[in-house]
């Protein structure tokens, strides 16, 4: 039996890397007795698969991991015996159970949206940035960034794969709301999208200074963004 | 959210942030107002190193048991970050609070190898702490050694204000009373220390005085009024009822040691004449079997690690080992648990069991023959024979292994060139036993064997804590003849060598068997930049050269001289159970190249009878 899981990452769990959360999860799932398959051999590891990897130093509300089990108590028991299990900064937040012929949540994710704001004092006006954002998105036909990989650059166009961009504010604060493209093709951080947007206004984003938090991932049925967590199921 | 010591800033730059948060499963979080005394427990390395360490996890639960102690950790940070800090002016501050160490009653550092010396006085100098106990005053926090290397703490006896000789089990409860009624009667620094110099295990350096002829060898060791001559080194004897953590700390990152440790016995029966563990940790004390399924089954539940380990050190001298591991097996295999068995005899049971829980393709069998020849294995009460070496990999060819790995030491007492080479011919022999047993066409391609070789360090409380160690020219000669000889072997291409750098052997010679004058050539090594000098990549012995010359002292006086049996040794205050007297016998039986049964077969008389547990009162009502 497929079950996909939903949890928040935040606080001091943000310096963890993936591959530690996902050794986590493991050790997670054996102390909250879950009954989660094996895979076969000498050295058997655990069903487990994440939807899209999140980098160190950023939050989030919306993280995924599909899981396979033998058996399983109902979503309510089985998000309480793993949130007893839990360090501060890390919530299951849904526990769903999925068709057998679902597609596991990495491949079919289709793009995330983040919040990005400031940890220091907010130096911005957002008057100032509203107009930046005209002519670098709303008016614009192509948002030209370059990409730096391992062995090269590649100059890409965002445009298309930014589904949303919108600045507010709130409580002194300028928030940066994005929804860009995830997953193993087409893959657009926000600190790539930002730094492109800062560097449109002749400022510098300095990435240390923002944080990025991930509100939810998607997936996209019939031409339509769906959150992750309304895929699959309740179990009573 | 919990305030960290260090901001994004910092720990988004600095590798593995993780090592700095605390934040782990198991971590005990405690009301700083609400008790009595803060303790700090420091392994003086890297975060990954520390946090696979057993002896804190027991303390840290220990400690935390008592209500109104809190015990929290501290690592050393890593060169990147501890640039930063010096930079900054930030202070060193322990995981659990994030607050700093100054703040402490105690810091408590485990001495676990001599070549993490400057590591505690990068501790001290980032913690703000006066590195030398005589310039803290009153309320600074007080320092704390304990662990193997306090066995002799005379070369850093002038960082610590005390140290503890023994298992931290027994006297760390009179010393938390004591310092309650310090801070409530409101004792002086030094009356207070006087007072616990009394405490069972409590060597207090201030209380006694070395001094030195024009050789730098002890003309007298005296000590002050009020203080015992010797210090008796703390043994918990009956091992089961002990207190162990049922919850262990499980870190986010990959630690060395990623598993449960399960610690089966304390001490050995076997009696090795180099292995300084082997006598100080006398006697031998095994753990009820109960008591160890108890122990596995809920640190495995609390942790949800995927692999348990054994801890002892000869895991096959276990009594009940055979009915622990089929528990283990037979309970948590088909959990996904792994099952990993260190230090096993390779015999019919060991394999049998390793078959079970290892891929054998990928795994190896290994023996600890120390010595190439029998006549040498003598000297050093080796009871390992080649016939034995020859049956176990046999057998482990005829399972399927085709991988052997052999350790072995060079340096050692009486060694001569016949000695080295038969390294090389021991290894020739067991590939000789490969391809006579297992036939061409089961064969997965040659055998792989693989020797490694280090240089032995004589440590004190042990029949060769008298003998010289070399200079590392004669080292590498000692590498080069048993590489010759490897080469000269027919099955050549079936052996892989390696062996170790000389340099560090020779630095943790010294301060092993050290006195207090080091304590000098320690703060010179550090204030030129020495740090972390476990680690090949940050090991600079140039640096040290340069240390011990400005304390106008050098290696050689501590490395290239024979003690003479009657001196005295900077450690012959404490009294570790084994008397002078056996390994003086011992020694002589060494020279004489006769074997000591194990403790077993018949007591040799070493004096750890006096902790009245273990195998010395086995079988005896």
């Amino acid at each position: 039996m497929k079950i996909r899981i939903r949890f928040r990452k935040y606080s001091l769990m943000k310096y963890i890397g993936h591959l530690d959360i996902l050794r986590y999860f493991q050790k997670s799932m054996r102390r909250a007795g879950i009954d989660i398959s094996y895979s076969g051999g000498f050295s058997p590891h655990q069903i487990m698969s994440f939807a899209a990897p999140l980098g160190v130093g950023l939050t989030s509300d919306g993280e995924y991991l599909d899981i396979q089990v033998e058996s399983t108590d109902s979503s309510k028991e089985s998000i309480k015996k793993l949130n007893d299990v839990m360090v501060e900064g890390m919530e299951i937040t849904s526990y769903r159970k999925l068709s057998d012929n679902e597609k596991n949540a990495m491949s079919v994710v289709a793009c995330a949206d983040y919040h990005v704001f400031t940890k220091s004092e907010e130096k911005l006006k957002l008057a100032d940035l509203l107009e930046a954002k005209k002519s670098y998105y709303d008016e614009s036909d192509e948002i030209l960034v370059t990409k730096q990989t391992k062995k090269s650059e590649k100059v890409m166009d965002l445009k298309s794969l930014v589904y949303g961009f919108d600045i507010f504010e709130s409580e002194g604060k300028i928030y940066y709301y994005v929804k860009l493209s995830t997953g193993s093709t087409d893959n657009v951080k926000p600190e790539l999208f930002l730094t492109a947007f800062f560097k449109h206004m002749g400022l510098e984003f300095d990435e240390t200074d923002y944080q990025i938090h991930r509100l939810d991932v998607y997936c996209r049925i019939e031409d339509k963004f769906v959150s992750l967590s309304e895929t699959g199921e309740e179990i009573e | 959210m919990k305030k960290l010591a260090l901001g994004d800033d910092i720990l988004l730059t600095v590798d593995k942030p993780a090592r700095y948060i605390g934040n782990e499963i198991n971590m005990v979080v405690k009301d700083k107002e609400h008790v009595a005394i803060r303790f700090v427990m420091c392994f003086p390395d890297v975060y990954e190193i520390g946090m696979s360490h057993l002896g804190i996890q027991i303390l840290y639960d220990m400690m935390n048991k008592r209500e109104d102690v809190y015990c929290e950790r501290v690592y050393s940070p890593w060169t990147d970050l501890h640039k930063i800090m010096k930079e900054r002016n930030i202070p060193l501050f322990a995981l659990e609070s994030q607050d700093p160490i100054k703040d402490f009653d105690f810091l408590g550092i485990t001495l676990q190898y001599e070549m993490c010396y400057t590591n505690i006085l990068q501790v001290l100098d980032l913690s703000g702490i006066p590195m030398l106990a005589k310039d803290r005053k009153d309320h600074d926090t007080i320092v704390i050694g304990g662990g193997p290397c306090a066995t002799n703490p005379e070369p850093i006896a002038d960082f610590f204000d005390m140290f503890y000789i023994g298992e931290g089990e027994i006297s760390y409860d009179a010393l938390f009373e004591l310092t309650k009624e310090w801070k409530e009667k409101g004792y002086s620094r030094d009356e207070f220390l006087m007072k616990a110099a009394n405490i069972p295990g409590i060597y207090v350096p201030k209380f006694y005085h070395p001094s030195y002829d024009e050789n730098g060898i002890i003309s007298e060791f005296t000590h002050d009024e009020g203080v015992p001559a010797t210090v008796k080194r703390q043994v918990y004897s009956n091992l089961s009822e002990a207190p162990y953590p049922s919850k262990p700390l499980v870190p986010f990152i990959k630690a060395t040691q990623d598993r449960v440790v399960l610690e089966i016995q304390r001490g050995c029966i076997r009696g090795c004449r180099f292995c300084q563990a082997g006598m100080i940790y006398r006697p031998n004390r095994e753990k009820d079997v109960e008591v160890l399924k108890k122990n596995a089954y809920e640190m495995l539940m609390s942790s949800g690690h995927e692999e348990i380990t054994l801890s002892s050190l000869s895991s096959s001298d276990y009594s009940h080992l055979e009915e622990l591991v089929n528990f283990l097996i037979d309970n948590f295999k088909d959990k996904g648990v792994n099952i990993s068995l260190p230090s096993l005899r390779i015999d019919a049971f060991s394999l049998d069991v390793m078959s079970k829980v290892q891929d054998i393709k990928k795994s190896s069998v290994t023996f600890a023959p120390e010595a190439g020849s029998q006549r040498m294995r003598n000297v050093i009460n080796k009871g390992l024979t080649e016939e034995v070496i020859l049956k176990g990999a046999g057998l482990a060819f005829e399972g399927g292994w085709n991988k052997v790995k052999l350790y072995f030491m060079l340096g050692l007492p009486t060694e001569t060139k016949e000695d080295m080479e038969a390294i090389a011919v021991l290894a020739n022999e067991i590939a000789k036993e490969y391809y006579a047993i297992v036939p061409k066409e089961k064969r997965q391609g040659k055998c792989q064997i693989t020797i490694s070789t280090s240089f032995f360090v004589p440590k004190p409380f042990t029949p060769f804590q008298w003998e010289k160690m070399y200079t590392p020219s004669h080292y590498l000669d000692c590498a080069k003849t048993v590489n010759d000889a490897v080469n000269a072997q027919l099955n050549k291409k079936s052996i892989k060598y390696n062996w170790h750098h000389a340099d560090v052997t020779v630095l943790e010679g010294v301060f092993a068997r050290g006195d207090r004058r080091l304590s000098q050539v320690l703060l010179n090594a550090y204030n030129s930049g020495c740090l972390f000098d476990s680690w090949t990549e940050t090991f600079d012995m140039q640096k040290w050269v340069k240390a011990f010359e400005d304390a106008n002292l050098t290696m050689e006086e501590y490395t290239l001289r024979e003690r003479s049996e009657d001196e005295i040794l900077p450690w012959d205050f404490i009294d570790c159970g084994v008397t002078k007297a056996f390994l003086l016998r011992e020694r002589k039986n060494a020279y004489a190249e006769t074997v000591t049964p194990n403790c077993r077969q018949q007591c040799s008389g070493c004096g750890s009878a006096s902790y009245k547990g273990g195998v010395c009162f086995e079988n005896k009502n």
